[in-house]
């Protein structure tokens, strides 16, 4: 070897992966001495589920393709939605605006430019109603990524159904319900973590009993990863918040193997197509061990780790947008090949704006085909067995695992947040991955390589400032019509419930029956139980 | 103190409700590593705190991050506010999601620069040590 390399040197002293790990010129036998195939892989659909949580996989069904929509008004979005799912999309993915993510209603002060802009604004039973009109909720799966007001959301959900004559038990979905990682990486927690914890807690036991079968959380690294963190740091987050979870609800009185089986995960698919496929797999055996060894459930489905994937919409650039479109699909593979159960791909105009509808259908076709035409979903965990693949795939495991006992180390997510340790771990993670970029030594194509400065116009889509108006006048209207002793009487209920014991959400379901707003449930609440404020660390 | 001995100091705030940090963090420790005095604000800040925590800590320069799309609700409050208080020559400069029709928006605004992502972080410290104003 060293002849050769004297007379043909390698392009650069050494190779890293996307996380900046560093990546071998060759994998063999030799680096996977001490593997034993039964115990690190077994068989997709049996413990450790490192090839995948089902035994046939995409052959059995493919992946939900869920892409993650909503803008301006309920009307709106909901004319969306019915596109998407003419155009062939299986389950729905509900974005919401800020000041429904955060608890002000569409006329609140801090509302104030943000109504419709990220995402649809929500504030009353009758914006939901509109929301999903004609959308058949007893057969379709409805995502909805909303955290500190999750419990409020579903209430509304589960008011429009009964509404409907939909019964709860044919519900399906998930509300992604995950505050700790709003605290370390995405930002809209409204409350401290101990009553936060509680509000999901509450919605596992109350879920479990009344809509088996919504998934009550989707515990997500994706943010993280977006936030900056490495692929390992991704995994390990992301567990550990998940053994917080499971730790208070446990802690809460609830049988683990009757919860469990709903926990669901999101993750992020990043460029480094071989360090991300190894991740997810990484994250199926870690998981399953967590669960099995360290809490001791029983089930299988306890220990089968489901995951969405969303494409990482940090790797876009504003420049030459065009090419977004094959780095999603580069990570859409990802995904794919690391057995995703459900998957969003970005659009290729996300670092500029929202999605056109054109720009969303060509990413829901790239799914289509990579699903119909590529060949990749046949063959369950079809890298499996690479010397490349199981060598990452340890390494990732082993670094994930080291993370969190650094976490219990420190008192467990919560303990390790309120330290601001691991926010930052993601800071310094991303200043280095940033610094990388600066310097050029991670090349971005179109942006610190190959520019082309003619080449960046692209359609971009706007949101109708005449919406906020129409939908402050809107919420303001209903709240004038509403019966004021309904409204007064189950608000009550709500603050009793939230100072006792008693479980949050028959009250809430009772508050937004009665028509109380997204914003005054979250204002009864922030009474009782405070707010939480950010320990800046720079 | 003299005009030498006095570090350049900056505002990093996020106006908005998003809590999309990672560029105002990265670009708040660029800054004080380029070897300014740095104050970042936290998220979901209203234009009346910005402008209050700039006069109080009698900043140079103000850099808005936001990637909500309120910029064009926001921004207008807050440089109305900063004239309004007599500190209209504090330079401000964004970053973040703020799409390339609004640029003109914002200078007829007062914004000195719009940094779009791709941004490096030298380019922003360049500017703003040959923009601030004068001590």
């Amino acid at each position: 070897m060293a002849p050769y390399l004297a007379r043909h040197p390698e392009s650069a002293p050494e190779f890293t992966t996307g996380s900046r790990a560093p990546v071998e010129r060759l994998y063999s036998a030799v680096d996977r001495s001490g593997a034993d195939e039964e115990r690190d892989l077994g068989y997709p659909g049996a413990y450790p589920f490192t090839r995948g949580p089902y035994p046939t996989m995409y052959r059995g069904k493919l992946w939900t393709m869920r892409q993650y929509a909503g803008f301006g008004t309920a009307a709106e979005s909901n004319r969306r939605y019915h596109y998407l799912l003419g155009q062939g999309q299986t389950g729905l993915s509900v974005a919401f605006d800020l000041c429904t993510q955060i608890g002000y209603d569409s006329d609140h002060a801090m509302a104030r430019g943000e109504v419709g802009k990220v995402g649809v604004a929500i504030s009353t039973i009758e914006d939901m109603e509109t929301l999903l009109a004609g959308l058949p909720l007893e057969t379709i799966s409805t995502s909805m990524t909303i955290n500190s007001t999750a419990s409020t959301l579903l209430a509304l959900y589960l008011v429009v159904a009964r509404r409907r004559g939909v019964a709860w038990t044919a519900l399906r979905g998930t509300v992604q319900n995950d505050i700790l990682k709003e605290y370390v990486a995405r930002g809209t927690y409204i409350y401290p973590p101990g009553p936060s914890m509680r509000l999901i807690t509450d919605m596992f036991a109350f879920c479990a009993k009344e809509v088996p079968e919504w998934n009550p959380i989707s515990i997500s690294g994706y943010h993280i990863r977006e936030a900056g963190s490495t692929a390992a740091q991704e995994i390990a987050f992301t567990l550990a918040d998940g053994i917080a979870y499971v730790q208070a609800a446990l802690d809460a009185g609830l049988d683990i193997d009757a919860f469990a089986g709903r926990l669901s995960f999101f993750f992020n698919a990043h460029n480094d197509l071989l360090e991300e496929v190894a991740k997810f797999r990484a994250a199926r055996r870690l998981w399953a061990q967590i669960m099995r060894e360290r809490f001791g459930a029983k089930r299988p489905a306890s220990w089968a780790l489901r995951f969405h994937a969303q494409t990482a919409g940090v790797t876009l650039t504003a420049q030459q947008p065009e090419n977004n479109v094959v780095r999603v699909t580069i990570q859409a593979l990802a995904a794919v090949l690391g057995g995703a159960q459900s998957l969003h791909t970005n659009s290729r105009d996300e670092a500029l704006s929202l999605p056109t509808e054109e720009a969303a259908r060509i990413a829901l076709r790239t799914q289509q085909i990579l699903a119909h035409e590529s060949g990749v979903a046949h063959t369950i965990d079809a890298l499996g067995g690479s010397y490349a693949i199981e060598t990452l795939t340890d390494r990732l495991d082993a670094e994930a695992r080291a993370l969190i006992a650094a976490v219990d180390a420190r008192g467990g997510m919560v303990g390790a947040i309120e330290q601001g340790w691991v926010q930052r771990q993601i800071q310094d993670a991303a200043y280095d991955l940033q610094k990388e970029i600066d310097t050029g030594a991670r090349v971005v194509v179109g942006v610190n390589r190959y520019r082309d400065d003619t080449a960046n116009g692209v359609p971009i889509m706007r949101v109708d400032p005449k919406l906020e108006r129409e939908q402050v006048e809107r919420v303001r209207r209903f709240r004038a019509q509403r019966e004021p002793g309904a409204v007064r009487a189950s608000l009550d209920w709500l603050r009793r419930a939230a100072v006792s014991d008693e479980n949050l959400m028959p009250a809430l379901v009772e508050c937004v029956d009665r028509n109380v707003t997204l914003g005054e449930i979250a204002d009864a609440l922030r009474e009782i139980f405070g707010e939480y404020h950010e320990n800046v660390v720079v | 103190m003299t005009s030498e001995a006095r570090r350049i100091r900056v505002l990093v705030a996020k106006p908005g409700l998003d809590g999309h940090d990672r560029g105002a963090k990265f670009i708040a420790r660029a800054f004080k590593e380029a070897g300014m005095e740095v104050i970042y604000t936290g998220i979901r800040q209203t234009p009346e705190a910005i402008v209050t925590a700039a006069i109080q800590e009698d900043v140079d320069a103000i850099g808005l991050s936001i990637l909500s799309g309120a910029h064009r609700e926001l921004f207008p409050d807050i440089m109305q506010r900063l004239r309004d208080q007599g500190a209209g020559d504090i330079l401000v400069f964004a970053g973040g999601v703020i799409p390339d029709e609004d640029r003109e928006f914002c200078r007829k605004l007062g914004v000195g620069a719009v940094f779009g992502p791709g941004t490096s972080a030298d380019e922003a410290i360049e500017f703003v040590r040959t923009h601030v104003r004068p001590a």
